[in-house]
């Protein structure tokens, strides 16, 4: 510490002089607000409220004024600094503030165009089909049960009533494991999943068997060899054709469109007795249309077969029909995705041509 | 089954004006589905036209084409002749011709208007038989002089031409249900129209309608003298005879060149058959009529007795089609004094004895045999007649005589022969079974209330016969659950179907009779409460669960048929002795060049990513869920035939014979994983793409994995991983296709694949995940690189790091490897990141350090590993 007025100089004292003071704040105020960018405002810092700015100066004379002076000269310089780095702070804030809209606006990317960088990958519309129509039997309370694609002649059909002679079993264009009298096929429809269902679980029974099936038929529009159908079965006591329907109408309902009733006509299956063809009301004109080109007018389109199991399939699975008595039916589920998503030929279904998936999003 | 609709009016009294679309609809409702519907799409004015001028005139085409002009006499208002283009040359000035006129309506709702054509206005059409729909001749027009011979007689311009070429009658094509033989016939066809419709129905086999008048057709009782016929089935398929009836008729002084007439042959031709002779025509008008299939023998060429008998070993027979024939023992034959092979019983006749064009006399034959043994030679002989047909679908045994008779009767009318006295009727047919049926059980089958009366007429309508009360006792009859027990005679029926209805045999076919005649529109709907499902199973949530784990991961699902040749495992680079070379075969591909069921999917996955590629996709990557099909041991499954319950011991042996089938997922990518774009630079789709991918399903199902370098076809040796469970349990291979297989596939370079067996994951998945607290305290990391020897693998190293680093790692990550100058060649560094985290404080970097230096340790210890 330095004694009492020793080296006092007028001079230097002279930066403590009040309007030299206010002279410094001016200056410092001018410059700050001038600083249009955050690199003049550090100048501007340097120059004004730096350590060898004239208010840091000023306030370096405080302590070589004598005690009387000390008190009024740094309350003067104190104000002072206060007020420049108040105008610096405030400055500060206004160029980041400017400079962070800047960025933003110069680091714009046009999003307009769907950057493909990463494939996106699709479910195959016919599974999204079949579970689809999965989920809606199992909405009823029913199970979903599965079989075997290569399959028992006899469960394909000797427990269905196919008699070996039967012309029916004929109909069927019947892949044949080598050698033909192997008694293994593939699978010419999901039913036999009807007979392994009843065997296993017995009844009563609500089940629904989607799966892979195969015919003997060259891939055109309309054919394939290999499809899929989904097989329905109930066994219970005082199941009637009339719970078929309502079953049938639900699913088709739920598929095809609400309130979309189905039709039953007569027909004949080896393992239903009853038996019904059934087919879904058109849902583009529900019968409203004689010009309509989804059903060619006759406003129903036809979906599989149907009917009260046979006497024959029951006992073959040792039920005792006396006590149970059920139905059963059978749809395309190719049939019902190209009628449900407006698809003209099959052959789309089986490439595995990309772009066919693509039109369709996860949830069809 | 084509049904003419002139032919059906005269059996049911079809209301007048009833079109084809409507008899459609009303067979449709008693289960008789539509085929299809010919004719009656003409609508007029359709007129007989007489050319006047043809000039022919060449067009810059090169195309001449004639301008017309031809007399409509009045039908075109005016009277003046009609000026047409035509492009046909086969007619001249003077033909006859129809001509349809603007305001016609030609098959296909084709409308025809006048239209400017070159040069001239063009009012009207000269028509082809194609475009009438009356055949497949375009290039001709039809000139009625030679299209209706002696008919063209008289024939004035403006005439209507439609009745002339029969353009007005209509043919409804129907499907016949393998069920309903009888409806292979006008008469069965007529029945059931009349049970839809309620039109009066008249029986052909019973009445028929000569010059508008009804006479009944019966048939003369069998003579002492009719042509001898032994029937001697000594091997009968189940104890049923394969010939229960067979009647002979004979008509002598038939004349070979009668014609036949000319409604017979348009009722045939209608019907889809070819009008031949008139002893042939005869036989399929009748056949057509009632559905009794005839053979009709010149009579000369038999010697006697028709011995009726199953072959024998080694017997052979040259059929109508000009094919000889080996015969089976269980083939029914028609033989001429028991050893001459006249035909295979009901399916086809031999050559020798035909009626030919000098036949005057001849043996009809009209016979009732087994369906099982007709459908057996039918099959067996890949043979399928008209007759064939009929029989093994049930004719009814009734018939034979009536059909013979009117077949007779036909023949003395058209042929000028004479009936002889002598007749046959040898056998003796069962009588249907009456079947025990319980008048509560349409109702309670279909869930309509049938009244008792409703049930009894809808019976007898159909032809059965019903008397309360059962011929058996209520008891057998009601069965369990009693129903009918009260009043039991009032409660049970005992029904006889009609002969013609072999197909009735068990009370649910009189249900069905019941519903459909009483019609299926009246069932309502009524939705069952089944008891409550579990929902999925885990596998099916599985293979949902994998699937869109792998859409998400950006692959698209695709499904392949299974079908391979076994150069595809050629292709695939399997060795000789591969497993996955031992495949199902089947007796009857599509296609040789792939009559195996596949082993893996990716046997067959690659056809679908060729063909995205020549479509030009250049990124694809496919998955495919499904089963593969594994034989065992060629064992034969057992088909113990239908309606009963095989034996456990039975039932076992055919599931043991079904292949195992387990599901797989396989995938296979190829071009850019990452797109180069605005964005920057792309990535090719490589090998860890495909392991990640193949991870991603492991971890979709919360499943652990753990690795092993692998060689195994068809992958690149020194790039396929094997994925195991942590029993060693393998799951599946993921890498890139080897070099040679890529080749053989034609697919690009470095096409990545796996394969994973999903029962493996849906059984190491099927159990509950449990979770644990999440430590609140914060992680420390710490890098290592270690230096260790090439032939210390990736995962040994980590696995080593892993155990030293001990129970406070959270996690460790291989973030670099580095092989250079600065090592030795033989050497690599592996750089790891560390991160370490303890459930109860904040690690200290003494802590951390000391764990560090312990899995250095570690590696030291284990592969020699020095830290860097
Ligand atoms: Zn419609």
């Amino acid at each position: 510490m330095s004694g009492p007025n020793t080296n006092y100089d007028p001079v230097e004292v002279s930066a403590l002089d009040p309007e030299q003071v206010e002279a410094n704040v001016a200056d410092a105020l001018s410059a700050i607000t001038a600083a249009t960018s955050l690199e003049e405002l550090k100048a501007a810092r340097i120059a004004h409220a730096g350590e060898k700015s004239p208010l840091a100066l000023a306030n370096r004379e405080i302590g070589a004024l004598p005690p009387s002076a000390k008190a009024e000269a740094g309350k003067r310089v104190g104000q002072a600094r206060g007020q420049v780095n108040k105008a610096l702070a405030t400055r500060q804030a206004e160029l980041e503030a400017e400079r962070d809209e800047r960025i933003l606006v110069e680091e714009a990317m046009d999003l307009t165009v769907r950057p493909d960088r990463r494939p996106f990958g699709h479910r195959h519309p016919l599974t999204l089909t079949a579970e689809r129509m999965a989920d809606v039997m199992v909405g009823m309370g029913w199970e979903i049960a599965e079989g075997p694609g290569v399959e028992a002649e006899w469960f394909n059909f000797d427990a269905l009533n196919f008699d070996k002679d039967h012309p029916a079993r004929q109909m069927q264009d019947t892949f044949f494991v080598d050698p033909a009298d192997a008694g293994i096929v593939l699978r010419t429809h999901t039913s036999p999943g009807q007979a392994r269902s009843l065997l296993e679980r017995g009844a009563p029974l609500y089940v629904a068997v989607p799966g892979k099936t195969f015919r003997t038929d060259e891939l055109d529009a309309t054919h394939t060899p290999v499809f899929h159908q989904m097989e329905g079965l109930a066994i219970d006591e005082g199941l009637t054709m009339a719970h078929l329907k309502g079953t049938l109408d639900r699913l088709a309902s739920e598929l095809f469109g609400e309130g979309l009733k189905t039709r039953l006509r007569p027909a004949y299956f080896p393992f239903t007795e009853p038996s019904a063809e059934m087919d879904f009301q058109c849902f583009v004109c529900r019968g409203d249309d004689a010009e309509c080109r989804t059903c060619g007018g006759t406003g129903w389109i036809e979906w599989g077969g149907c009917g009260m199991v046979n006497h024959n399939v029951l006992r073959a699975c040792g039920i005792d029909p006396q006590r149970y008595q059920g139905f059963a039916f059978g749809m395309g589920v190719e049939r019902s995705l190209m009628f449900r998503n407006h698809l003209a030929d099959m052959r789309e279904i089986i490439e595995g041509d990309v772009r066919f998936n693509a039109q369709f999003g996860m949830e069809i | 089954m084509r049904v003419p609709l002139d032919w059906l009016r005269e059996y049911a009294e079809v209301p007048a004006g009833t079109t084809g679309t409507q008899v459609a609809a009303d067979l449709v409702r008693v289960g008789l589905e539509e085929e299809g519907l010919h004719g009656g799409d003409v609508q007029g004015p359709l007129v007989v036209g007489r050319v006047l001028e043809v000039t022919p005139e060449k067009q810059k085409n090169g195309k001449t084409i004639n301008w017309c002009q031809v007399d409509v006499g009045e039908a075109n208002g005016t009277g003046e002749p009609q000026g047409i283009v035509c492009g046909a040359h086969n007619f001249g000035v003077g033909d006859l011709v129809p001509v349809i006129l603007p305001g016609g309506v030609l098959p296909g709702n084709f409308e025809i208007s006048a239209r400017k054509t070159y040069g001239h206005v063009s009012a009207g059409m000269i028509c082809s038989s194609l475009e009438l729909g009356l055949g497949d001749d375009h290039d001709g027009i039809i000139v009625l002089t030679d299209w209706l011979g002696a008919g063209a007689e008289g024939l004035e311009p403006g005439q209507d031409a439609i009745p002339l070429l029969g353009l007005d009658r209509e043919t409804v094509e129907v499907n016949v249900t393998p069920d309903r033989g009888y409806c292979f016939s006008l008469r069965g066809i007529a029945r059931e129209y009349s049970h839809s419709t309620g039109a009066a129905y008249r029986d052909p086999a019973l009445v028929r309608v000569v010059d508008g008048q009804e006479q009944p057709l019966t048939a003369p009782a069998a003579t002492a003298d009719g042509f001898g016929v032994e029937l001697r089935d000594e091997a009968p398929l189940d104890g049923v005879q394969g010939c229960d009836r067979f009647v002979t008729r004979i008509v002598r002084g038939l004349d070979p060149q009668a014609p036949t007439p000319a409604w017979m042959a348009t009722r045939l031709t209608e019907a889809g058959m070819r009008p031949i002779s008139l002893a042939v025509d005869i036989s399929n008008y009748v056949m057509l009529a009632l559905g009794q299939p005839t053979h009709a023998y010149d009579l000369h060429k038999l010697a006697g007795p028709i011995v009726v008998r199953r072959a024998r070993a080694g017997e052979r027979l040259t059929t109508l089609d000009d094919v000889e024939r080996a015969l089976d023992p269980e083939d029914l034959l028609i033989t001429d004094g028991g050893e001459t092979v006249l035909g295979l019983a009901g399916v086809m006749g031999g050559a020798s004895s035909e009626v030919s064009d000098t036949t005057t006399d001849v043996l009809i034959e009209a016979a009732h045999f087994d369906p099982r043994t007709v459908a057996r030679t039918s099959r067996r002989h890949k043979l399928t007649s008209e007759a064939s047909k009929r029989f093994e679908r049930g004719v009814d045994h009734e018939l034979a005589p009536q059909a013979a008779q009117l077949i007779v009767e036909l023949m003395v009318e058209h042929g000028g022969g004479t009936a002889d006295p002598a007749v046959t009727d040898a056998g003796q047919v069962s009588p249907p079974e009456p079947i025990t049926f319980e008048v509560s059980m349409p109702t309670r089958y279909v869930g309509v209330d049938y009244p008792r009366e409703r049930v009894v007429e809808v019976l007898e309508t159909i032809g059965c016969t019903v008397t309360a009360g059962a011929e058996v006792t209520p008891a057998e009859a009601t069965g369990a659950d009693g129903t009918g027990s009260a009043g039991a005679s009032d409660g049970i029926l005992t029904v006889t179907p009609p002969s013609w209805r072999p197909d009735l045999t068990t009370p649910p076919d009189l249900v069905e009779e019941v519903a459909r005649i009483d019609g299926y529109d009246q069932i309502p709907s009524v939705l069952p409460t089944a008891p409550g499902g579990r929902g999925l199973t885990h596998a099916q949530r599985v293979r949902r669960t994998v699937a869109a784990a792998l859409a998400g991961q950006g692959l698209d699902e695709v499904l392949t048929y299974p079908f391979v040749g076994e150069s595809r495992f050629d292709d695939l680079g399997l060795g000789a002795d591969d497993h996955r070379r031992h495949a199902v075969r089947l007796a009857n591909p599509l296609s040789d060049e792939a009559p195996l069921m596949r082993t893996e999917l990716l046997q067959t996955l690659p056809d679908a990513v060729r063909r995205n590629l020549g479509r030009g996709a250049k990124d694809v990557a496919l998955f495919e869920i499904d089963t593969v099909t594994l034989p065992d041991l060629a064992r034969k499954a057992p088909v113990p035939g239908v309606g009963v319950k095989p034996d456990d011991a039975v039932l076992e042996e055919i599931l043991a014979a079904v292949p195992h089938q387990p599901w797989h997922v396989a995938m296979v990518a190829t071009g850019q994983a990452e797109r180069a774009g605005w964005w920057g630079a792309g990535r090719a789709t490589d090998v860890t793409d495909v392991v990640g991918w193949a991870h991603a399903v492991c971890d979709a199902l919360g499943v652990s994995v753990e690795r092993r370098q692998s060689e195994r076809e068809p992958f690149h040796p020194g790039r396929c991983v094997e994925l195991t469970l942590s029993d060693g349990t393998t799951i599946g291979w993921a890498g890139e296709l080897h070099p040679k297989v890529v080749k053989a596939l034609g697919v690009p370079d470095r096409t990545v694949a796996a394969e994973l067996d999903l029962e493996v994951l849906i059984a190491a998945s099927d159990r509950r995940a449990q979770g644990a607290p999440l430590s609140n305290h914060p992680p420390a990391g710490s890098d290592i690189a270690l230096t260790v020897s090439r032939s210390v693998s990736f995962g040994d190293l980590l696995e080593s790091v892993r155990a030293g680093a001990g129970e406070l790692l959270e996690s460790v990550r291989l973030f670099d490897v580095y092989r250079g100058d600065q090592i030795g060649d033989d050497q690599q560094s592996l750089a790891f990141h560390l991160t370490f985290r303890a459930d109860d404080r904040t690690l200290t970097t003494e802590e951390v350090n000391a764990a560090r230096d312990a899995a250095v340790a570690r590696a030291a210890r284990d592969h020699g590993a020095v830290q860097r």
